[in-house]
Parts: structure tokens; sequence; C-alpha cells
């Protein structure tokens, strides 16, 4: 079929100007679409890609645990209520060290000297009340 | 406390959700099935350890951390013993699949008697505690998945997610544990590492190094322990093939004469190699210098090859031959490589002539010798080489033939299952949702399904399998969702040509190409440095800026591609009755969303310029 393929060159000061090309606005609670790590009606997808396999290997029934816990502790240092699932999930997770690495003594001292506890917790909040991204 | 390292960890993964776009080329898959993000808690923090030393009541203490300290190394003792008597079985399955297949005709009772006897020389090294009598395969499965390659990894992953405890059997004719096939043809050859066809390890474009195996043995129960293993996990029997099922009866049987119920099951057994006609009819001295190239067995002979001849000749101009060409080009400057199709160039059923041909020039440079319009007639052997001759009389000498012609979907169970193949393109038929029937899905490069936005069809990408086994993973746990999120692809093909595509993108379409006008800062050499793509040909071409013709009309007038453009980087759109249903990123990255939601949208765009404003094709 003669010429149906065109092209177009553009500069940089040709694309400047916003575009007036219009784009269907997204529906949150689609259905059919892919959700990201928390779902709108506040539960975690397990099946969240960015989990990778957590959710889904050997451990995995640990980690659902410690995390929906932490997930939904209304304590005042999230998650604090939750020091059975983790230690349970870290068991099961040593017995798997290729499966989970563990962290190297030099990472370890690195934490260690910030505050941990202050810092990591406020940005979980952070996330949270963002919900998915 | 245990919990802040998780949120810390939380945290770290929420922020890669949201760095999810940048390249995502094999990062969209290998998000899905990739774990480095999430660290566990630090061991640091078990620090409660064993009761304190109390002058006092230093006997009772004695006596508790003497009972503890030896149940803790009888439960230690344990799990190393499981975790070698694991991959030892692992191992054992990996090596009888050979021997069931060197040694057997067919027979399946001969087969089974073969089983038994594997399984009892397994047993010596189960410790006692474990029931001698538990067969190698479970009877039932309550999830099984036939065929043991991406779209049924994914699967397995997306079901074990979504139900607590479930038991995951994959059946596999592969000897190897589930493995991503992109490496094969492009980052298992630039690495530098001279252990890789060992390791199958290579450098991702975030510099971190993986295997191309999704999961270490470890990751799997196994198939004798799945029904008993308390939360379940995903099992998998290597080196077996399913010869016959049973919908009506819910049951399959392997080429061993097992038979193994089931409650769902997933149909992924991908495709085979196709072969030219020419070439089968050849005989055997041809058929020994041939590659039908598709898993780890055929990188590791091609690489050994590859070093051991003069002169390799790639059948085909799509994505495998064009990147293995390229690959292989690029790795030996003694080696002749010829790649040969019938197109007008590489990638000729995928992009528009004009940068098909663009293309092919930058394979050429990468030290291929392409001959286009090329037609095989027949091959033969002389002496130790190959004879190639054209349907146009030209003649090609060689010493090895890769056949990259195309796949063949399997779908030998259709008919013993009574399912339906579709006559068009191939593969078993399913609704949008991936179903065959009610209790039989089937994912991945043998699923021909109904794609809502853009109509029937199949496809043969990774990030499909990724996605197609995903969702079948979430309608086999009760999710009921059809096939929306659109699936992506990509190529490299040296220093020149990276790009990422998505929906329909097949050269018989109308395109609309827009494309960054030429500067003198756009050089090949530039464009490599954005997109990053980790490949540097040694060429000199890298110094030298090519012709750049400007064009003289107004920028969003369309116009008919001449020749001695330069087409560095820009976006390719795809129509079909003037709505966008293709587009190819051409050498710009981290932009898949919006060309997802475009074709999403499924809109009538007046003015596709505006929409390639979207891009920001200038930028990176």
């Amino acid at each position: 079929m003669l010429g149906k393929d065109k092209i177009i060159f553009v500069t940089k000061e040709d694309h400047e100007t916003p575009s007036s090309a219009e784009l269907v606005a997204d529906d949150p609670n689609d259905p059919y679409e892919d959700q990201g790590l928390i779902l709108p009606n506040g539960d975690i997808n397990w099946n969240c890609p960015c989990l990778g396999g957590m959710a889904s290997g050997p451990c995995g029934e640990q980690f659902k645990s410690a995390f929906s816990c932490f997930h939904y502790s209304t304590e005042e240092i999230k998650g604090s209520d939750c020091v059975d699932q983790f230690r349970a999930m870290q068991e099961c997770m040593q017995k798997y060290p290729d499966l989970y690495p563990q962290e190297d003594d030099d990472e370890e001292k690195e934490e260690q000297s910030k505050d941990l506890e202050t810092t990591s917790v406020e940005a979980a909040v952070a996330r949270e009340e963002k919900g998915s991204s | 406390m245990f919990c802040c390292r998780l949120a810390a960890a939380a945290e770290k993964l929420a922020r890669n959700l949201s760095s999810l776009n940048p390249r995502p080329r094999g990062r969209a898959a290998a998000a899905v099935l990739q774990c480095h993000h999430l660290r566990p808690p630090s061991r640091s923090l078990t620090s409660t350890g064993v009761p304190g030393k109390d002058g006092n009541n230093l006997v009772y203490y004695l006596i508790v951390g003497g009972a503890v300290t030896g149940a803790g190394t009888y439960v230690y003792k344990t799990l190393k013993k499981d975790k070698k008597r694991f991959l030892d079985r692992i191992e054992t399955i990996a090596t009888r699949s050979h021997d069931v297949k060197s040694s057997s005709e067919g027979d399946a009772v001969s087969q089974s008697t073969t089983a038994e006897q594997g399984l009892m020389t397994t047993e010596q090294g189960a410790p006692e505690t474990d029931p001698n009598a538990r067969p190698e395969s479970p009877s039932h499965a309550p999830f099984l998945l036939i065929g043991g390659g991406t779209a049924a990894f994914a699967a397995a992953r997306s079901i074990r997610a979504r139900d607590p405890g479930a038991r995951v059997l994959i059946v596999s004719e592969d000897p190897e544990l589930p493995y991503m096939r992109p490496p094969l043809s492009k980052e298992l050859w630039f690495s530098e590492d001279p252990n890789v066809i060992e390791t199958l390890r290579f450098k991702q474009w975030n510099g971190k190094e993986r295997s191309i195996f999704f999961q270490p043995p470890s990751f799997y129960v196994p198939a004798r322990d799945l029904p008993y293993v308390e939360n379940g996990g995903v099992a998998i029997l290597s080196g077996k093939k399913v010869v016959h099922m049973d919908v009506r009866g819910n049951v399959v049987k392997l080429d061993d004469g097992t038979q193994i119920s089931y409650d769902k099951c997933l149909i992924a057994t991908g495709g085979s190699p196709r072969n030219l006609p020419a070439i089968e009819r050849a005989g055997k001295d041809v058929q020994q210098r041939l590659t039908l190239f598709r898993k780890i067995e055929d990188f590791r002979a091609l690489e050994k090859i590859s070093r051991e001849v003069k002169s390799i000749t790639i059948i085909g101009g799509g994505f495998l031959g064009s990147e293995l060409a390229c690959a292989l080009g690029r790795r030996a400057t003694e080696l002749e490589v010829i790649q040969m199709f019938p197109e007008n160039g590489n990638m000729g059923k995928i992009l528009p002539e004009y940068l098909s041909n663009w293309t092919t020039d930058k394979v050429k440079r990468e030290g291929v010798n392409v001959m286009t319009n090329a037609v095989v007639k027949s091959v033969s052997v002389c002496g130790n080489r190959l004879i190639i001759k054209l349907k146009d009389g030209r003649k090609v000498e060689t010493d090895h033939i890769v056949a990259a012609v195309g796949l063949e979907p399997n779908v030998e169970l259709a008919k013993s299952a009574g399912l339906e193949v579709d006559s068009d393109f191939g593969g078993f038929r399913v609704n949008a949702e991936l179903q065959a029937r009610s209790n039989i899905w089937v994912a991945g490069d043998a699923a021909c399904f109904y794609d809502i936005k853009l109509g029937r069809r199949r496809v043969e990408h990774h990030d499909h399998a990724v996605v197609s086994g995903r969702l079948a993973g979430e309608n086999m746990t009760g999710a009921a969702k059809p096939y929306w999120h659109q699936s992506m692809f990509w190529s490299d093909l040296g220093p020149d040509v990276g790009y990422e595509a998505i929906g329909l993108v097949d050269s018989s379409l109308p395109t609309v190409g827009v494309f960054a006008k030429a500067t003198a800062k756009d050089t090949p050499k530039s464009a490599t440095e954005q997109s990053g793509t980790g490949i540097r040909s040694e060429s000199e071409t890298e110094a030298e800026a090519p012709e750049i013709t400007i064009s003289a009309s107004s920028p969003s007038t369309p116009q008919v591609p001449k020749q001695g453009e330069d087409y560095g980087k820009g976006v390719i759109f795809y129509l079909r009755d003037k709505v966008v249903v293709g587009i190819v990123l051409w050498n710009i990255f981290n932009r898949m969303p919006i060309a997802r939601k475009i074709i999403k949208d499924g809109e009538e765009h007046a003015d596709l310029n505006e929409v390639a404003k979207l891009f920001n094709i200038h930028e990176d």
C-alpha cells in the first residue's frame, strides 16, 4: 500500500507547547485494572508485582501474617504488636538463605548508626497515607 | 524493632512501585519475578538470646538452657538435612529425567516400572522419619500447571499469593527449573563471565546481577511432599510430559504412566521452534549442523559451536534471528555471521519499511552479513560444509545454521482434552478470561485469547507470558478478570536500535512516526548513552555523524519517508481504522505507561503529533 507510512520530524521547540490530545479519565475503581500494593478497599494486594515472590514463597504465609498485622496495626509505634509474627517470618526466612538473602554486616552497621525507628516508621506512615502508587 | 525494619522494607518497595516504569525492558517482567527490593528484618534484632546468668538460679537456667540448646540443635540439624535432601531430590529428578528419556521407548508400562525403581534408589537419602511410601508424584494436585515456563511460573506465584496454603504442581518437559528466555539471545551473550554458560547469570539494566532462573531450587517443595507440607507450596515434576488429558474426569496422564487428578488446571505448554521444510527434507547430515534455538541447552550448544566454527548462518529476520545475529556478530571477530530472510529488512513484519531498512543497516554494522529477500530452496552438505541454495540462485557456504523461523504452539493435548484450537493464530482458543473450559485455563505462547481492546490474538512475548500467567492464576483463584493490562515487548539490536513496544505492532498497518529532528547533538553515540543499552559496538561509526537531512516542510504535516533520514529516536503509532492500536517507542524509555494508556483509551486522535507530545521525545 503506497504511502501508508508517514513520518514527522519535530524539534524541541515544535513540542514545547502543551499537547492538545485528550486522554480518557481513569476510573480508580475499575475492577479490571491491575492494582498497586493497597487495594481500593484498603486490603493488601498480595499479588502486587512489587512484592516479588514474598507472598508466594515458602515463607509466604508468615510474611502475609506479619505484614497484615503491621498494615492494620493501630499502635502508637505501628506494628509494635506484631513482634511474634515478624519473628516467625524471620525464622522461616533464615531457613532459605538463597531465597531471602540476609543482610551482610556492613549494611547492618550502617543502618544501626541511623535513628532507624523514627525515620522508618515515619516513612511507612507516609506511604500508608499515600496509598497505592 | 522488627516492624521498623519491615517498614523500611515496605517503604523501599512502595518507592520501587512508583519507579517501576523506567526502562521496563525485561523489568516489567523482572519486577514481577524478582524480589530483591524487600529485605527481611535484620538478624541483629533476634538478640533476646539465652536466659541470663543469674547465679542464684544457675542450675535451673542451665537445665532450661540445655533443653533449649538441644531442641534448637535438633531442629537445626533436621532443617539442614531436609534442605540437603530437597536439593538432592531436585538433582535426582533432573538426572533421572535424562535417564528416562534416553532409555525409554515411550512405552507407558515400562516407564512406570522405571519410575518405581527410581523411587527406590532416591529413598536412600531420605531421613528415617519420612514415610517411604510417598509416591514420587502426588496423585492429586489442587492446582495443576502443565508446562514449566514463564507463564506457568507467573501463575504459580499468583495462585500462591491469593490462595493461602495453595498446593501448586508444575509438570514440565524441560529438565531445568523455570527460567526466563530473553537473556538467552541477548544478555547472556554479552556477559564477560567465562562461566556464564554454567551460571546463567547476567547483568540487568541497573547493574545488578541475577540468574535467569526465576527462583533457586530451595523455593520449590519436593513433589512427593506437596500434599503434606504445612503451608502448601510450588512443586515441580521436571522432565515429564503430559500426554493425555481427560477433561470430564479432571485427570491427566504423564508419559511415564502416572495419573494426576486436579481441581484447576493451567495449560502453559508454550511452543516449539518451527523448521524450514527445505531443511527437514535435507537429511541427517544437515540436521546435525542445525540449531532450533529456544532453550538453555540450545544456548549452551550454540555458544560452544560459535567458538569452534568459522561461519554461522541465521535463517530468520524477526526478533530471535536478529538478536542472535547481533549477539554473534559482536562476539567474535573471527566468526562469519550471515543472516538471511525473505523480508526486505530486519524486523520486516514489525517495523514500517523505512525503519526496517534503517535497522538492517545498523545490524550490518554489528558485523552481520545480512541477505534480504532470501528464500531458502535447499540445503546440502558438501565436504564438511553446508551449502544453502536460495530460490534466486544465490549460494551460501557455511558451517552451522540457526533457524529462527517462528514458533509452533504446542497443542497436542487439544485432541485428548477436546479443546478448541484456533485456525487463524494457532494455539488453544480461550475467552477473554483465558478460560478454555470451566476449570481449564491457558496462558502464554499457547493461548489464543480474546483481547477486549484489540481483538482475538496470540502473543509470543515474555511480558505477555508474565501478564497472562498472572491473570490465569488470578482467575484460577476466583478473580474472573479479563485480559486488560496490555503487555509490552522490547528488543535490542546494537547501540543504535533499542525499542519497546506495545499492542498490535504489525508493519502491514498504516503508521505515523514522529521523530526528533536530528541536530548536531543527536548522534548515534549520544542516543546510545541516553538509552544506556550497555551494548557497545566496537565500530568507529559511533564517532561519525551520519548525513542528516533536515525536513523543509512544517513539522506537523506527515510526510513520506525519504532515503537517508536519520531515525535516532521517536515514537511510531500503528493505526487501525484511525485508532492507535500499537506503539513503538524508538530509542526512548520510561514511557510505556503513557503508551499503554493511549491504547487503552482507543480514541481517534486527529493530530498524532499532539499525541506524540505526551512522550517528550526530546528529553532524556
